[in-house]
């Protein structure tokens, strides 16, 4: 069985103008979409504040537990359903005793004792958000910086420029995917931008290791037909990987239940970006500072 | 040598066996009895979202700590200035850790930096004003000192925090400290975490003071506080109406005795009303003290503070002299056995505060157990029939080595003790996606080189060749992410990025090195002419 046919020639390098337009587009849309909503939706993690998951043995109307929170002055509850008969309470007051009885008073008034099981109770300070965030986003530059450094070495200091480019590219538009859809921002989603950020590298770094292997054999092609030969050569083993991991993320999402739901959903994202952003962004970048070097080596004669 | 067939599927061998052998325990719910000894005894370890418990961050107030030690150390210069006949006005702890005095005399300063030479070598001058022919000094603690007292205060909560848990009773909790200032305690299986909050966070600082009869406690109320005394509360509890009031106490500010000098405390019923109270037993230095001040305070109100709240004041009747006191007041037997707990653990030296808590209720772990098992079996599946459609019998060798993949990558969290979350659950189901990139991209090449025209075992060979430097350095890029994940992720993220690097790593032996003895085997032995591919 074959998805792409041997021999197949689309001309990506030709499309580069228009693949740049769109991944601009959809930068730019990222970012108004994060200012207008005043920011990223931060969870609990990075934001402090405490979430509630309970589970009721019978129908329990949110309606009915927003008002039993707001009887105990937590107005600010965002009541959310994961599920049958159970819901995430999410308030900025932090867990403290006080909070755990007036919480056991209203559900038990609302609903009877013994209609409900607290599952999980999560609470972050916000002296601990601050660390987090800050972690999250050294790890994230940390990443990119590493693989900047790795890349340069294995390969060229551009290569790894068009390869950063790529990454930085992908974290934006995951973000502003996440953002568009209002979607909570977590430490599982840090660590699913992590892992996007490795994805993406990897089939990046397939296209690239084909490019050199390309150049080794022919030195009087030109870099832009190159480019395009190898991604055409690459193609099929890219879709093939991509598949192969959207269907396990697929089972993740589908499967995998609440806490992990999110974490798939961006991952999905991720991959998608990411395997567009290796064909038609990665390579191309590397074309445009080969072209810049050259002009400017013209000009200086 | 790595070119012999057998060599390289020895090797795989142990691999193999060695990695079941880690699982044994994890899977053979009980090993017959003989046969035991010859196992490892634990099981792949769940994290908390996995087995349900209880994490904390707490963070420790060393500054409290610091402040206190301020406050008694006030109290003992008075004492000295005294005795060496230095004419002070006001000594008394001010903001923060410092103290602050004034001193009537001119030569009072070098009298000062005398003493605190000889007796106070901790503390320094940090400030002095002329005032009045005499001078205002500040004192404070020295740098050095503090730091050393700061980290003695975490290291000690620590330890009391350990005891505390160890006497409640949880089956394997880890209390470490992190940083600076905070302590982590992981507590699995907690049953009632709002319980073992109390138990960690109470300071469980017991003080034995007098109560001030000379002076009005009313007027005290008012606001005119006598110096030497302080207003403390204590609840009542109504006994007809149930309702818990305040009582107001005016007691003398010297505190007699503590709950250092504790031995032990238990917890007893009392006859009369099937009560229980927390009896306690002075050790030998605290018994004669015990003896000294209810001898010295016959009908005197000695009251009983624990963190600062009145438990109870009753009248000294006579001499007490067997070292024993018990403490009263409307308590669950719960209660009441927590407070032997504290009381046993002695005192943590600086209030503690949360800072971050996840509990986990057993019954959620147990669904996302069966969730993540349940996603990494359809998961696989899929992965595993899509890769025999498109590639055939070659889709079936990379279908087995992905089993391998997971059998060896489980093997290896058992075998070193790594704890596995439900992050760590998805990480292996990614790792199922990806692990098989190593042989899509073997087998792509395989599939160039052979509609280049190549024979089976010449395209076999360049295939591997070529491809394997691809999937090294696209490894090692994926490990470089997963190693920052690692490094700055917490709790369950860090069983993500673990159980991804292990699984991509583990991918580089199972889908490269695996893989090949089966095409090997296939091309030498059986010679076969076609690659079904």
């Amino acid at each position: 069985m074959e998805f792409i046919k041997p021999g197949t020639h689309f001309d990506f390098v030709g499309k580069m103008k228009i693949a740049v337009g769109i991944s601009a587009a959809l930068i730019i849309i990222s970012i108004l979409s994060v200012l207008l909503h005043g920011g990223l939706n931060f969870g609990i993690d990075f934001a402090g504040g405490t979430i509630i998951q309970v589970k009721f043995s019978k129908a329990a109307p949110a309606d009915a537990i927003r008002s039993a929170f707001a009887g105990i002055n937590v107005g600010d509850a965002i009541i959310q359903e994961i599920g049958e008969n159970e819901v995430i309470v999410r308030t900025n007051q932090p867990m403290t005793k006080e909070l755990q009885a007036k919480v056991d008073q209203a559900m038990t008034g609302q609903f009877g004792a013994g209609q409900y099981e607290i599952r999980r109770i999560e609470f972050v300070g916000p002296k601990v958000g601050r660390d987090l965030t800050q972690k999250a986003v050294l790890a994230i530059v940390f990443a990119w910086i590493g693989m900047l450094i790795y890349i340069a070495w294995r390969f060229e200091f551009r290569y790894g420029l068009g390869a950063i480019i790529a990454l930085i590219h992908d974290t934006i538009i995951v973000i502003g995917v996440l953002s568009l859809l209002n979607k909570e921002f977590t430490l599982v989603i840090v660590a699913a931008l992590l892992t996007v950020i490795g994805y993406s590298i990897n089939d990046t770094i397939v296209v690239f290791d084909r490019i050199r292997e390309n150049r080794k054999k022919d030195l009087k092609r030109t870099l832009g037909d190159i480019i395009n030969a190898s991604v055409n050569e690459t193609l099929s083993r890219t879709i093939l990987t991509a598949f192969t991991v959207i269907l396990v993320l697929l089972s993740l999402f589908f499967l995998g239940g609440p806490v992990i739901h999110d974490f798939a959903f961006a991952l999905l994202v991720g991959l998608v970006i990411g395997t567009y952003s290796s064909i038609f962004i990665a390579s191309p970048i590397v074309l445009a500072f080969e072209n810049i070097q050259i002009s400017k080596g013209k000009r200086k004669k | 040598m790595f070119k012999s067939l057998k060599f390289r599927l020895a090797v795989t061998a142990v691999v193999s066996l060695v990695a079941l052998y880690f699982l044994v325990p994890t899977f053979v719910a009980q090993i017959p009895s003989p046969l035991d000894r010859y196992f490892p005894k634990d099981k792949i370890h769940l994290g908390l979202d996995l087995q349900g418990g209880m994490h904390l961050i707490l963070e420790v107030d060393a500054d409290k700590a610091l402040e206190s030690l301020m406050e008694r150390t006030a109290g003992d210069l008075k004492e000295s200035l005294m005795e060496n006949r230095i004419r002070f006005r006001n000594v008394e702890k001010a903001q923060g850790a410092t103290i602050s005095m004034e001193l009537t005399e001119a030569s009072g300063k070098t009298a000062l930096e005398k003493i605190l030479n000889e007796q106070f070598s901790d503390l320094e001058i940090t400030s002095s004003a002329p005032r009045e022919g005499g001078q205002l000094i500040t004192l404070g603690v020295k740098n050095k000192r503090a730091a050393d007292l700061k980290k003695l205060t975490v290291e000690h909560s620590v330890e009391t925090i350990r005891n505390r848990v160890d006497q409640f009773g949880v089956a394997e909790p880890e209390i470490i400290p992190e940083g600076e200032n905070r302590i982590m305690v992981q507590l699995p299986g907690i049953k009632d975490p709002e319980r073992a909050k109390n138990l960690i966070g109470k300071t469980a600082l017991l003080e034995f003071k007098l109560v001030d009869e000379e002076n009005s406690l009313d007027e005290a109320l008012r606001g005119n506080v006598p110096e030497g005394s302080v207003v403390a509360y204590g609840s009542r509890e109504d006994r007809s109406s149930g309702q818990r009031g305040q009582v107001p106490y005016l007691l003398k500010n010297k505190t007699l005795l503590t709950g250092a000098s504790l031995e032990t405390a238990k917890v007893q019923i009392s006859d009369r009303f099937g009560e229980p109270h927390v009896s306690m037993k002075f050790n030998s230095q605290g018994a004669a003290d015990f003896d000294r001040i209810t001898n010295e305070n016959v009908r005197k109100r000695l009251a009983i503070v624990l963190d600062g709240v009145v438990h109870s004041a009753p009248v000294i009747q006579e001499r007490i002299s067997g070292g024993q006191a018990q403490i009263t007041g409307n308590f669950t037997m719960d209660e009441a056995r927590d407070l032997a707990i504290v009381l046993r653990a002695g005192a943590l030296p600086a209030p503690v505060n949360i800072l971050e808590e996840r509990t986990v209720g057993p019954s959620l772990g147990s669904d996302s157990i069966r969730q993540g098992i349940m996603a990494t079996l359809i998961g696989f599946f899929l992965v595993v029939v899509f890769m025999f459609i498109y590639y055939r019998l070659s889709g079936l060798v990379a279908d087995s080595v992905l089993i391998l993949n997971v059998i060896i990558l489980l093997g290896i969290l058992a075998g070193f003790k790594a704890t596995l979350t439900l992050p760590g659950i998805a990480g292996i189901v990614l790792v199922i996606g990806m692990a098989v990139d190593a042989n899509v991209l073997i087998f792509e090449r395989i599939r160039e080189e052979l509609r280049l025209g190549k024979p089976p075992r010449a395209a076999i060979d360049a295939g591997y060749a070529k491809a394997f430097v691809t999937i090294l350095d696209s490894n090692v890029t994926t490990l470089i992410a997963a190693l920052f994940l690692f490094a700055f992720g917490t709790g369950p993220v860090k069983g993500f990025a673990l159980t991804l690097s292990i699984g991509i790593v583990v991918s580089m032996f199972t889908a490269v090195f695996v893989t090949r003895i089966i095409f090997d085997y296939f091309i030498w032995n059986r010679s076969i002419q076609r690659i079904s591919i």
